[in-house]
């Protein structure tokens, strides 16, 4: 029709463009992360040695599961208060069920296996995610109004289950087949921790989840502009209860690792520890407003944050100040992030 | 020629007095340059009007004159002397206001708060919110708007929201005023009413530039034209000299012609049908936006539809794709009653919307151009859980041919394109569904002939192949050259149908417009 009109047409392919400023802000968590061993390594022998970093890693690897999600729910642009309360309610139900549910008509015991009891506890975290999405999806209480009573909620659960005790020695017995619970946070596959293979394989997942489907896709969109996502035919409601489900069925694993690391599970575990995740997230170059993030940022800012407080613990300094050091390190990661999007509208 | 183009821009008559101007202004976003040593200048009491395509650069020249962006070379001259504007407070405290292309209004504040936001007027150490409630009032009835000042931003319609901006503009008193399309969504009665305001501010000595892809109106107003190409500038002249032709001729490089609708095949069956719909009003109140309305399109027909701002377009096409609930009325879908689908199965049915409002409803911004593009149709390339890569970047590629978006490619961040390349990805993101009714609100908002003419010829070419559209504009000459049948739309109703050899005036007489403009 006009041969004037498509000249003006430019399209560049644009796979090989190299943006050196998106890489470096890429890496900026990796940077971090790169200084602090250093600077800890320097400080101290004990540091850099790979016994050391296993038992770091084990340590990232419970923040890391809140963290990634509490990554989708930021991608989502909402916020999931509820999670360490979830994460202490799941060793809860997990430990409970160990113990054996006692059915009084049969006048038995019930023991059920190990596995048994680990989807049950995960099928507990995502009843509960469900309802911080329900909640919100359609009852449309705020997402930080909602997980926080849920948050609530699942604490007193907790509390009331064990009337504020804790469940000890889940090893399980032999002679009741239900031995195996402490796999999960003391057995290692070529010397790494179970619960590091734990995370790695949920990060690669929801990686995958994120960069690669249809769900993911939905969820950046309805993450960036929910109006203009759900005119573009993508049900943003579901996807939002898909979210924070999922973000429960993280607490849930995280539950579980972190109960069968110590054998036991107390209803007071997990405590602040959303606070932890969301400091993960942002640090990995999340946007709390939504719509943008990866997997490789919040595992970055999750082993920044543990790998920090771990160091200062074994440099000795006081708990004090560490966490006035984790604070700051959370300021100026954001502080950073700020900037990057300023860049980006210009 | 350039050098031509020079001496004339500034050898005007003795009485124009140049106040503010740009010399060999040159800006580059990346290696993407987007304004090339550009020369431009505005004049006391006139309007100066900048055409020029898609991209070539007219909002980014009006964002640097207006402080919001730096130049990366060249110089600006306020009343002969050079200066710099540091942001686009310091050029408002110097007498420019600008009235964006992309609204800047906060949706959760009033009309009030937005109109006087960033400069309240302070009495006695508290904002005087009587005092500033007077005034917007003053302005709204200037305007002749019913918009009550203190309704949030974020209820109004559209057009409303653009008065909005205007208003904020006019309340500024500024001596040289920018508008980056201003009527793009206004109907015919408030273009005619801008353009008197526009007469006053002359009449008062002040500067206007004027930006617009509605040629025919900007001509109205026009003292002298200056068309902009791929960054630089190709002609200027004082409006005696030209006309319409001279536009489009030194804009796209040569003549264009929007075409005439298709014809020469048979219509198929009733693809839609709309029943008796009734859409009440957002506040709840008595009176019904759409109003016991039935229309059905056949397969292959293009059905214009036109009304005045508030006449029910919008809503209309919202219930229809399953944004809005009707109070009562049905709709079908090829026979079937669409009722009880959700938006995302609607348009796997086959029933598309293309929204008005491209940065509420059509675009995602944290999103890449491609990503916007393949949103709505990624369901359709999932392979075993996993979306196809192949298949999204042939049906990217094939899209930003197909509708000629102008953007560096596929990664680029949905805001660096010009707003009608981004109102581009919005129509050819709904295309790319594969609709069979396809509804289209005001989809020439902010779009330059010639992308205006593509996509009429692709929405020819759908209804060849069977595809129904409804097409809603306010802009009447538009309707001649695309549809079969031209509703107009007023207060809810249909209040006439014309076949497409009617004229314009008898279009906008049914549509309630007082004057023929
Ligand atoms: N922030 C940015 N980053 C990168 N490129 C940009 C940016 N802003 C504008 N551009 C590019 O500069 C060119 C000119 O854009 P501009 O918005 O000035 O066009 P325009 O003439 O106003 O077009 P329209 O009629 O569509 O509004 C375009 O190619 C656009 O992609
Ligand atoms: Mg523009």
């Amino acid at each position: 029709m006009s041969e004037a009109k498509s000249t003006s047409v430019i399209t560049v392919a644009s796979t090989k463009k190299f943006d050196i400023g998106e890489l470096f802000l890429e890496g900026r968590a990796f940077l971090a992360l790169v200084v602090i061993i250093a600077v800890f390594s320097f400080l101290s022998p004990n540091y850099f040695t790979v016994s050391n970093f296993l038992i770091m890693a084990s340590h990232v690897a419970i923040y890391g599961l809140l963290a990634i999600g509490m990554l989708l729910v930021v991608l989502n642009g909402g916020i999931d208060l509820s999670v360490g309360s979830v994460l202490g309610l799941s060793g809860i139900v997990a430990g409970y069920l160990m113990k054996g549910i006692e059915l009084k008509s049969f006048g038995v015991i019930l023991f059920e296996p190990v596995w048994v009891v680990a989807l049950l506890t995960c099928l507990a975290g995502a009843v509960l995610g469900g309802v911080n999405g329900v909640l919100i999806a359609y009852l449309r209480v705020p997402a930080f109004v909602a997980t926080l009573g849920v948050m609530y909620v699942a604490r007193g659960v907790a509390l009331l289950i064990t009337n504020g005790l804790t469940f000890n020695s889940l090893g399980g017995r032999p002679e009741l087949g239900n031995t195996g619970f402490d796999w999960l946070g003391f057995n290692r596959i070529l010397n790494v921790p179970i619960g590091v293979i734990v995370l790695a394989l949920l990060a690669v997942l929801v990686g995958l989840l994120l960069s690669r489907t249809a769900f993911g896709r939905w969820l950046y969109a309805s993450g960036g502009n929910m109006r203009a996502a759900e005119l573009s035919g993508v049900p943003v409601k579901r996807v939002q209860i898909a979210v924070y489900a999922l973000s429960g069925v993280c607490a849930a694993i995280a539950g579980l690792v972190l109960s069968s690391q110590l054998t036991s599970a107390g209803p007071t575990a997990g405590t602040t520890y959303e606070l932890t995740a969301i400091a993960a997230v942002v640090v990995g170059g999340a946007a709390l407003t939504g719509g943008r993030g990866t997997v490789r940022g919040t595992m970055l800012g999750a082993f920044v944050i543990g790998f920090l407080s771990d160091g200062l613990v074994i440099i000795g300094v006081s708990s004090y100040w560490q966490t006035v050091f984790t604070g700051a390190v959370i300021v100026l990661a954001v502080l950073l992030n700020s900037i990057q999007y300023r860049g980006a509208r210009k | 020629m350039a050098a031509k183009i020079k001496s004339a821009n500034k050898a005007n008559d003795a009485a124009d007095l140049v106040v503010l101007e740009a010399r060999n202004v040159s800006k580059s976003f990346g290696n993407i340059h987007a304004l090339k040593a550009v020369n431009f200048a505005v004049l006391k009491g006139k309007v100066t009007t900048l055409f020029g395509e898609n991209g070539a650069g007219k909002s980014t020249l009006m964002k640097i004159l207006s402080g919001i962006i730096q130049p990366s070379g060249g110089e600006i001259l306020l009343d002969g002397a050079a200066v710099t504007f540091s942001s686009s407070t310091n050029a408002r405290n110097r007498g420019i206001s600008i009235i964006h292309q992309e609204l800047s209004l906060a949706q959760n504040l009033s009309v009030r708060d937005n109109i006087f936001m960033g400069r309240e007027i302070v009495k006695f150490g508290q904002v005087d919110f009587a005092e500033e409630e007077r005034q917007a009032r003053a302005l709204m009835i200037e305007l002749q708007q019913d918009i009550d000042p203190l309704t949030k931003v974020e209820d109004l319609r559209l057009g409303q929201q653009q008065i909005v901006e205007i208003a904020r503009s006019l309340s500024v008193n500024s001596r040289i005023l920018i508008m980056d399309e201003p009527t793009s969504a206004l109907s015919a009665t408030e273009v005619e009413l801008l353009f008197r305001v526009v007469e006053g501010l002359k009449a008062k000595g002040v500067s206007i530039v004027y930006i617009s892809h509605h040629l025919e109106e900007a001509l109205q107003i026009t003292d002298y034209a200056v068309v902009l190409r791929d960054g630089a500038m190709t002609a200027y002249a004082p409006r005696g000299d030209i006309d319409l032709e001279w536009i489009v001729r030194n804009m796209v490089g040569e003549n264009f012609d929007l075409g005439s609708p298709p014809n020469g095949y048979e219509m198929g069956k009733v693809a839609l049908a709309i029943e008796d719909l009734t859409v009440p009003s957002k506040g709840g109140s008595a009176f019904n936006v759409v109003d016991h309305l039935s229309l059905s399109v056949r397969a292959g027909e293009i059905v214009c539809i036109y009304g005045l701002m508030g006449a029910g377009r919008t809503e209309m096409m919202e219930c229809v794709a399953g944004r809005l609930k009707p109070s009562g009325g049905r709709v079908l879908l090829e026979g079937q009653d669409v009722a009880g689908l959700r938006i995302a199965e609607r348009i796997t049915s086959g029933l598309s919307l293309v929204p008005e409002d491209r940065q509420r409803d059509g675009l995602v911004q944290t999103m890449s151009v491609g990503q916007n593009l393949s949103l709505a149709s990624i369901r359709t390339f999932v392979k075993n859980l996993f979306v196809s890569n192949a298949d999204e970047v042939s049906l990217i590629e094939r899209s930003i041919k197909q509708v000629h978006i102008k953007t560096s490619g596929s990664r680029a961040a949905i805001g660096s394109l010009s707003g009608g390349n981004q109102q581009k990805v919005v129509i050819g993101k709904m295309m790319a569904t594969n609709p069979k009714v396809l509804l289209l609100d005001e989809p020439s908002r902010g779009i330059d002939v010639g992308a205006k003419g593509e996509v009429f010829k692709l929405l020819a070419e759908g209804a060849k192949r069977g595809l129904a559209v409804i097409y809603s504009t306010s802009e009447v000459g538009e309707c001649f050259s695309v549809a079969h049948r031209i509703v107009v739309l007023r207060r809810g109703r249909i209040s006439a149908e014309f076949t497409a050899n009617t004229t314009k005036e008898a279009i906008m007489a049914a549509s309630g417009e007082s004057n023929a403009a």
